[in-house]
């Protein structure tokens, strides 16, 4: 432990190209860009398949097998596959893969969160929005939408929680992030590394889901989520078995 | 072919890394759920106690799954290359996802039910085991779904560090840039968790017979 | 509702049972041992690093002695040095092919005999009690700093000296380990006053180091001597004069108390017909001509009258 200590506390760690805070931004980085693109592709994707009610089962199968490739051979596969045609310095060859997979792994969670959401809207609501002679598209938007934020928020959540913890396995391909710590310090058997790289991954971690569970509270009305003046939220003790449900099924801790 | 070549030259080494893949991703769902029934347990029966509970679980969920694989030896003093740490770090992940599982399953439960079996008579741990976890089961057989197919993909990893199972096909088509043994490690992991996925919804199914009742006419 | 019970205690009970089975009863054949725990002492558990010339041998090893009635299990693709010298301490293997010079370096960083005959004896007292090497053979796999042609032409280099000036500009790519090792980047500045611009972390001699070097993605990388992707890719290897990697003869390394007659024996005959030729042949067989292992390795064993 208080190699640890000395480990973090060492100067030489924070400084150069190779310093942590270097590590941590590689991170956040190889993370932040999969999350987005996942969320640029699963989100419409969601809505579209909520709002139409079309296509849920083929979707939910396709993805829950998702869940079931193994990380770390769909890296593999994608580096072997795409490194050797890419030329030049920098890191590419491999980071083309590498966001590839985590893509995959944001995807899930986002799409059958966002779906269910939709899903789950209470139908009185929607019938109230189409009496006042909102389109197809308007009710989707301005009804749908902001009804099942909630959800597709813990769907964020649990996205960028699996990207960030596996984001340290783009290490094996020699990219940086977290997972450099890891690999390093276990190939130059300096243990106080490997552990410090643990410890940041899920001190990041943590720290995304509050930021992302700030900004749930921002961002979904008050009418849903039953916040109103000075905390005082509406009587709420009871996990519904749905969202217990949806929580197992999209593996948010 | 080569693929038929490949499965025929190594295909005694592929079973035997199957068989200890399997073994490596049921027994810590297994050890898990049985160490997470309490404390779901305990975490829904004393209130103040799930949010702590809840919270290191999230924490032990991010720890990266290859650190934990090579930190464990050191603190469980274990050989390096026994693969019983992979065991207990997957335990640890299984533990994480099912106690906030089994503590919501147990409150999915409807209060008036336990109600009436505390009114026929029910002790409180007997209203647990023939009453509350039975109900719970369809959200815990959710979770432990999710536990088995991801612990499937997690033990892949550890064959960065040299445990042997599926995860081998990985490395050595790695390193050959060979596609034949990488396709099918891919092939056989989706294969084992969707297996291991059906064997849950089946026991899941026997346990709630209920679910399936016809009602008479 | 008693039904649900004892479905799911006999369930558990099942499992365990099943759990508790699996842990004793190990599969039957002889492969990969599915506990960490020491096997019986009549087994030796041959390991290997993470790169395919270890596999091809520690195959070559355990095939000698498997031809001479030796009861043998195996454990692959472990990882780097750091990695499996702790494992062979604490018994989760017993032996593994080595390289004479790395190896001396591990346990005397301090070391500085580089010929052959040297490094072997320095090797032997540097040892940790319970270990011990058998016979060397003169099969050698040395690190080394490899380049592309193009860049040799560029900066005419021939020998690791010539890099001296030019390092500045270029980027070396090689495993986590070689940043770190007494003849890894502060051997080269020791010896050669070589400090490259940057690092790039790759693997040990790997497909990244190859990839790395081929593509552009670094300027200089570690690569073995015996790799055919040097021939393949009309790589240059820069001569290494001062002897910064030292002898690299291939030996056994193995727990002194599995090292009976009979296992000495076959490993010695081993080592007396390795030769660098062999394992440039039997490395290329694996990797360009995508052969298995285990059946180059009986092939050349049979070849040698061994197997």
């Amino acid at each position: 432990m208080g190699l640890i200590i000395d480990f973090l506390t060492d100067p030489a760690n924070w400084q150069g190209p190779e310093g942590i805070p270097v590590r941590l931004l590689e991170h956040i980085t190889y993370s932040a860009v999969a999350v987005l693109i996942g969320l640029a592709i699963a989100l419409p994707l969601g809505l579209l398949i909520g709002h139409t009610g079309r296509g849920t089962t083929l979707v939910a199968g396709f993805a829950n097998s998702l869940r079931a490739l193994p990380t770390i051979g769909l890296l593999i596969f994608f580096v072997v596959l795409i490194a050797p045609h890419v030329h030049g310095k920098g890191d590419t060859a491999y980071l083309i893969p590498s966001e590839i997979v985590l893509v995959l792994l944001a995807v899930p969670p986002i799409l059958s969160n966002t779906y269910a959401g939709v899903q789950n809207v209470d139908p009185a609501a929607r019938d109230a929005a189409v009496g006042m002679g909102m389109t197809g598209r308007q009710v989707l938007l301005r009804v749908e939408l902001p009804c099942s934020l909630p959800l597709v928020m813990s769907g964020l959540r649990s996205a960028a929680l699996q990207v960030i913890a596996t984001a340290t396995i783009a290490a094996y391909v020699s990219l940086g992030g977290l997972g450099r710590l890891v690999f390093d310090g276990q190939a130059q058997q300096l243990y106080p590394k490997m552990v410090t790289g643990a410890l940041l991954v899920a001190a990041l971690a943590m720290v995304t889901d509050l930021l992302i569970a700030l900004a749930q509270r921002v961002i979904v009305s008050r009418g849903l989520s039953g916040r109103y003046s000075r905390g005082r939220t509406l009587a709420r003790d009871e996990a519904p078995a749905e969202l217990a449900v949806h929580a197992a099924a999209t593996g948010q801790p | 072919m080569s693929w038929l070549r490949y499965l025929d030259q190594n295909g005694q080494q592929i079973l035997q890394w199957l068989w200890f893949h399997t073994w490596l991703s049921v027994v810590p769902v297994v050890l898990g759920l049985a160490i997470s029934l309490p404390l779901g347990w305990v975490a829904r029966r004393y209130r103040w106690t799930y949010a702590p509970l809840v919270t290191l679980s999230g924490l032990l969920y991010t720890i990266p799954s290859i650190a934990l694989f090579v930190i464990l030896p050191g603190i469980l003093g274990l050989g390096i290359l026994d693969p019983l740490n992979v065991a207990v770090a997957l335990t640890i992940y299984t533990v994480a996802l099912l106690v906030r599982v089994v503590a919501d399953g147990l409150a999915s439960v409807p209060d008036d039910v336990t109600q009436a079996a505390s009114a026929m008579g029910y002790r409180p741990v007997q209203r647990l085991m023939a009453v509350e976890l039975p109900i719970a089961v369809p959200v815990i057989a959710a979770g432990l779904r999710v536990a088995v197919v991801s612990n499937v993909s997690l033990v892949a990893v550890a064959a960065t560090i040299g445990v042997p199972e599926l995860g081998q096909l990985f490395t050595i088509g790695f390193q050959l840039a060979y596609f034949v043994p990488i396709v099918i490690g891919i092939v056989m992991c989706v294969a084992l968790a969707m297996v291991l996925d059906l064997v849950v919804v089946a026991l899941t199914r026997l346990l709630t017979p209920w679910t399936r009742a016809v009602v008479a006419p | 509702m008693k039904r649900t019970c004892l479905t799911l205690a006999a369930t558990m009970a099942v499992l365990a049972l099943a759990v508790s089975a699996c842990g004793n009863n190990n599969p039957t054949q002889t492969g990969s041992k599915a506990t960490g725990s020491p096997a019986p002492s009549d087994t030796i558990v041959v390991g290997s690093a993470n790169f395919q010339e270890s596999v091809v041998l520690a195959n070559i090893y355990a095939e000698a002695l498997k031809a001479k009635g030796v009861k043998v299990s195996t454990k692959l693709n472990i990882g780097s040095r750091e990695a499996y010298i702790p494992g062979l301490e604490d018994g989760s293997i017993d032996l593994i092919p080595e390289y004479s010079g790395v190896l001396l370096q591990y346990f005397d960083k301090a070391a500085t005999a580089v010929a052959p005959d040297e490094v072997y004896a320095a090797l032997q007292k540097a040892l940790p009690g319970d270990l011990t090497v058998l016979q060397k053979s003169a099969a050698e796999d040395k690190d080394a700093v490899v380049v592309t042609k193009a860049t040799a032409d560029k900066y005419k280099l021939t020998s690791i000296a010539d890099l001296k000036d030019v390092a500045g500009k270029l980027t070396f790519g090689g495993a986590p380990e070689f940043k770190t090792r007494p003849d890894g980047v502060p051997g080269l500045k020791k010896n050669y006053g070589v400090t490259f611009g940057s690092y790039k972390t790759l693997d040990a001699g790997g497909p990244l180091s190859v990839n790395g070097l081929k593509n552009g993605q670094v300027d200089a990388a570690d690569i073995f001597t015996t790799d055919p992707s040097i021939a393949a890719n009309n790589f240059v290897v820069l001569q290494d004069p001062k002897n910064n990697f030292a002898a690299q003869n291939v030996l056994p390394l193995i727990n002194k108390a599995k090292a009976s007659d009979t296992v000495t024996g076959a490993l010695d005959a081993v080592s007396a017909k390795l030769t660098t030729q062999t394992l440039i042949d039997l490395l290329t067989k694996v990797t360009a001509d995508k052969q298995d292992p285990n059946a180059v390795a009986k092939e050349w064993l049979s070849s040698q009258g061994l197997g």
